[in-house]
């Protein structure tokens, strides 16, 4: 072992610490997995805006789409909220429902959002954020799709495409519960 | 029956009563909550817990620990439900188990070893010194006396 | 006009920078003087063009020029006067330049200094900095130009974060870069000193001030930023170890290991080689601390972009540390001294001790940091790690340092005798004990906080001790207390400033201590005249105001508060509403005291005013933190003046 290559070590053992902050930039330290993808979705019950009770339960066998909205989450809530309108009228005679959730919010710019929108599916709110809570959301927009089973299938985290809704839909309608 | 107990507690709970002692769930400790809410990680912020979080989230998940403490869930078993919603990423530290263990023990190993290397450099140091030291001479009575003198008298 | 003018200089200020660094270079080596005098030529014009960049800047801000991005990032037409000019370093691009402007000015102060003083080292001390500087005018060119125009010019901006339109923003960052910045210099001629092989004390007695004054703008920053925290941030707190706030910490850490450490070398010649390192860390992790604020790979409070920014700071990270690192094992022969240790009982092993626990605090904190990311790679597991952690392993560590902060200065060079150690630890140990006792009987439990208080009573047992024997051995040429004490002040600054400065971290001690250990809080909603009460407050809640800003929109809670004691007070924490915000703002509302806070937070209300939320804090001690402080500045200002020669 020469004394003098020895040395270089010095200079060598930053390399490691340089390769692991190199690595970082291909994480995103925001996007975080869901542990509830695979897992039965968490049962819940709501009042809607327009005053009619639903939930979850009732609704085995179809394909649930539950997105997690708020009136100050802009753009990304206003952007899909029209996408989520077309894909609700696309595929509700095939058996897909959407559901949309409200949380943090007031009940005077909720509804306003959903006038401005013409959403005619459901929308409730969350006021405690409790469902929240339940389905892991740690910001909005969050789309969850749940099979027929009941089981949770994928997360959106951000706002939902045309295209995302399609190719979700397409492919959980296609299984037999 | 119980939830309903739990409601009318929490609603109790929340609004504070005039010249009262500060708010606190009858069945719930408050001291806990801030406890089980200090291991949390608030998710809409970036290093906060949810105990010391002013946001929205954090409050809506504050009062969902204090439900599921009335409920009569263990603190452990309330961060598990987080956990199980969440992933581990809501711990504010990682369980001390399997690849976590190395954040706990590697910071005390490290230190370990740094107090042993800096023993080992004292020790070859201090045997440095001794073999390099002058052997010291006997110095005289007298010698002595008068250093002792002149060492205790005050500098001008 | 402006953005191309602004990026005109910037173009201009990296060529001179790289002609600089490279004149400096060649004519060090070639030992052609003429090239040196260019590079300061070009150093200064350096200089000036950054300053042209910011005062362009500063000119777009006040004229509200929209077709600067970066103005219309920063502000809109509501931005108050003073927060349009502060706004310059509201973000990335403006930090950078704030940057690169102290660098230049730093840089212009060793033309100064050294170009007669230290013609050997001078010149290559010179090439490092321009070097440094030529690398952040760089990220001003490409990944992150201020002066990008902005087409078409919209109307209005987007306005300044609202949780920078505080003073604490204003001069935190000020004092922070000011710190990073100013141990370039230490690092600079730590390079010098291994190029030229003059790798003995010189280049640490040269940038010993230097070295006290980055310390000093850095302990500043860090305690600017906590409470810029503690009282924008609405949760009461003054540290989250948040992963930027780690970042500022780590350099603080080795900085002042390295503080310690040359004091050493110094008396005994010893710890070259870890002296070297340790400032190549210290400057590596102040370019780590940029990187990560920068990057985006860790998300947190402070995290301004992403780009490519990130991707330039790594390489310039990479490029750094092995450079110096290679430097440094080439002259590895020179760096081997003969080191002697008299005794274990002595200060040089308490400075030892100190750099190891100082270093180790440095490795945790890092370890801690990066850890998410170590587990994402090997496991594909995302973690976090926060408050618990840090607490758990920091904390031990700091008891320690807090102990050896007691024996370092008052433990004899060489060999403590056990005369010397009974004579300058015994009233001192007894005194912490005794502390310790009396804590115990007047109720405090928690064993840390009681540790704590007990090694604060002794270390300031050690110092007033030593303060009272020094003055009374003065005192026998006649002074009086305070002439003698006055005369240790100045006379042997060095070490008198450096005890000011260990009261200033004593004092801070306390105040973390107490503030962790005593503080109470609770949450509660209230109707409009309805009260509460915690720890002796009464808090009434007696309506709610909204109003309209110049950039937002305000709703203003009015709380009556009185104790007893004294008489009612109002306190009015409120809500901002920002246009371009998603979420509301929270303004805290408080009153400070000497032992405690009384702090309000605003939470939920209804629109009519007839009930509202609110959390209520008392937290006692924090005023201590900013006292301590205040100490450390007189500390430090006492240390870094020139030694004053009284006439016999």
């Amino acid at each position: 072992m020469s004394a003098r290559g020895l040395r270089w070590i010095i200079p060598l053992a930053v390399v490691p610490v340089l390769i692991l902050l190199g690595y970082a930039f291909k994480l995103n330290p925001r996007e975080v997995p869901s542990p509830l993808i695979g897992k039965p979705a968490t049962k819940f019950s709501l009042k809607t805006f327009d005053g009619n009770q639903i939930s979850l339960e009732g609704l085995r066998g179809k394909v649930v789409l539950v997105n997690f909205w708020a009136s100050w989450c802009y753009p990304a809530c206003y952007e899909e909220a029209p996408a989520l309108e077309r894909g609700w009228q696309a595929f509700k005679d095939r058996g897909l429902v959407v559901i949309g959730i409200n949380i943090q919010d007031k009940d005077e710019p909720a509804r306003k959002f959903l006038t401005e929108f013409g959403h005619s599916f459901p929308n409730a709110p969350d006021p405690a954020g409790r469902v929240s809570v339940d389905y892991g959301v740690y910001g909005v927009p969050e789309t969850f799709f749940i099979d027929r089973a009941g089981n949770v299938r994928y997360k959106h985290v951000g706002a939902v495409t045309d295209a995302i809704f399609k190719e979700q839909a397409e492919r959980l309608l296609g299984e037999r519960s | 029956m119980r939830a309903l107990a739990a409601v009318a507690l929490l609603v109790f709970a929340g609004f504070g009563v005039a010249a009262g002692a500060p708010a606190t769930g009858t069945a719930v400790d408050e001291e806990q909550v801030r406890e089980i809410g200090s291991q949390l990680r608030c998710v809409v912020c970036q290093s906060m817990s949810v105990a010391d979080s002013p946001s929205e989230t954090a409050h809506q998940m504050r009062e969902i620990i204090r439900e599921r403490l009335a409920a009569g869930d263990t603190p452990e078993q309330v961060k598990a439900y987080f956990v199980d919603k969440y992933g581990l990423w809501i711990l504010l530290a990682p369980p001390r188990q399997g690849f976590n263990l190395l954040v706990w023990v590697v910071p005390f190993a490290g230190l370990g070893i740094g107090l042993v290397l800096v023993a080992v450099l004292m020790r070859r140091w201090s045997r440095q010194a001794r073999a390099s030291a002058p052997p010291a001479g006997p110095v005289d009575s007298a010698m002595h006396e008068r250093i002792k003198r002149e060492m205790s008298e005050p500098d001008r | 006009m402006i953005p191309e003018l602004g990026y005109a200089a910037t173009v201009a200020a990296l060529a001179l920078a790289l002609f600089g660094c490279i004149a400096a270079a060649v004519g060090a080596s070639t030992e052609r003087h003429a090239l040196v005098v260019s590079s300061e030529r070009a150093a200064i014009g350096v200089w000036l063009l950054v300053t042209a960049c910011m005062l362009l800047l500063v000119y777009a801000f006040l004229t509200f020029d929209f077709s600067v991005r970066y103005v219309a990032s920063n502000t809109n037409r509501g931005t108050p006067f003073y927060y349009r000019i502060t706004a310059l370093w509201g973000s990335l691009e403006g930090s950078i330049i704030l940057w690169t402007w102290m660098l230049s000015l730093y840089t212009l102060i060793v033309v100064g200094q050294y170009r007669r003083r230290q013609p050997k080292f001078y010149p290559w001390v010179l090439a490092v900095m321009l070097a440094v500087a030529g690398f952040f005018l760089l990220v001003m060119t490409i990944p992150a130009p201020p002066f990008d125009r902005l087409t078409p010019v919209p109307a209005d901006g987007r306005g300044l974060n609202p949780l920078l339109e505080d003073s604490g923003m204003i001069t935190h960052p000020v004092a922070l870069y000011l710190g990073f910045t100013g141990f370039t210099v230490p690092f600079a001629f730590a390079m010098a000193a291994l190029i030229i092989g003059r790798t003995g004390d010189e280049w640490i007695t040269i940038t010993r001030r230097w070295t006290i004054v980055a310390w000093y703008f850095l302990s500043l920053g860090l305690l600017i930023g906590g409470w810029w925290s503690y009282h924008v941030l609405g949760w009461g707190g003054y540290w989250a170890w948040d992963p930027v706030e780690n970042a500022a910490f780590m350099p603080w850490l080795t900085g002042t290991a390295f503080l310690h450490s040359v004091m050493i070398q110094e008396r005994r010649h010893m710890l070259k080689l870890w002296n070297l390192t340790l400032i190549i860390l210290t400057f590596g992790l102040t370019l780590f601390g940029t990187f990560l604020t920068r990057s985006g790979i860790i998300g947190s409070v402070h995290a301004f972009t992403q780009g490519s920014v990130g991707q330039f700071f790594l390489g310039f990270l990479a490029l750094g540390m092995l450079g110096a690192f290679s430097l440094l094992a080439w002259r590895l022969d020179r760096l081997r001294a003969h080191s002697e240790l008299d005794s274990v009982l002595s200060r040089e092993s308490a400075f030892l001790l100190n750099n190891l626990f100082l270093v180790a605090a440095a490795f945790t904190v890092f370890f801690g940091t990066v850890f998410p990311l170590i587990s994402e790679a090997v496991k594909g597991v995302k973690v976090s790690v926060g408050a618990p952690f840090f607490n758990l392993v920091n904390i031990p560590i700091f008891l320690s340092l807090l102990f050896l902060m007691g024996i370092g200065p008052a433990i004899a060079w060489r060999r403590a005798s056990a005369e010397n150690l009974k004579r300058n630890f015994l009233m001192p140990v007894a005194a912490g004990v005794v502390a310790a006792a009396v804590l115990r009987l007047l109720g405090v439990a928690n064993t840390v906080v009681l540790v704590c208080l007990a090694l604060v009573v002794f270390v300031t047992g050690t110092i007033v001790l030593d303060f009272y024997r020094a003055s009374r051995a003065r005192r026998r040429t006649g002074d009086s207390w305070l002439e003698a004490t006055w005369g240790l002040l100045h006379r042997q600054n060095r070490r008198y400033g450096g005890f000011v400065i260990h009261l200033g971290i004593l004092v801070i001690a306390v105040g973390v201590a107490g503030s962790q250990a005593w503080s109470v809080q609770t949450e509660t909603s209230l109707e409009r005249g309805q009260s509460m009460e915690l720890a002796g407050y009464h808090i009434r809640f007696d309506g709610l105001e909204p109003s309209d800003e110049s950039n937002h929109f305000k709703v203003t809670g009015a709380f009556t508060v009185s104790n007893g004691r004294r008489a009612s007070a109002m306190l009015y924490p409120a809500k901002k509403f920002y246009p371009q915000e998603q979420t509301p703002i929270a303004a805290v509302d408080y009153r400070l005291g000497l032992i405690e806070d009384l702090y309000l937070v605003l939470g939920d209300f209804a629109q009519d005013g007839s009930h509202a939320t609110i959390k209520v804090q008392v937290n006692r001690m924090v005023s201590w933190l900013w006292i301590g402080g205040l100490i450390l500045t007189l500390g430090a200002a006492l240390a870094i003046l020139p030694e004053w020669k009284k006439p016999a």
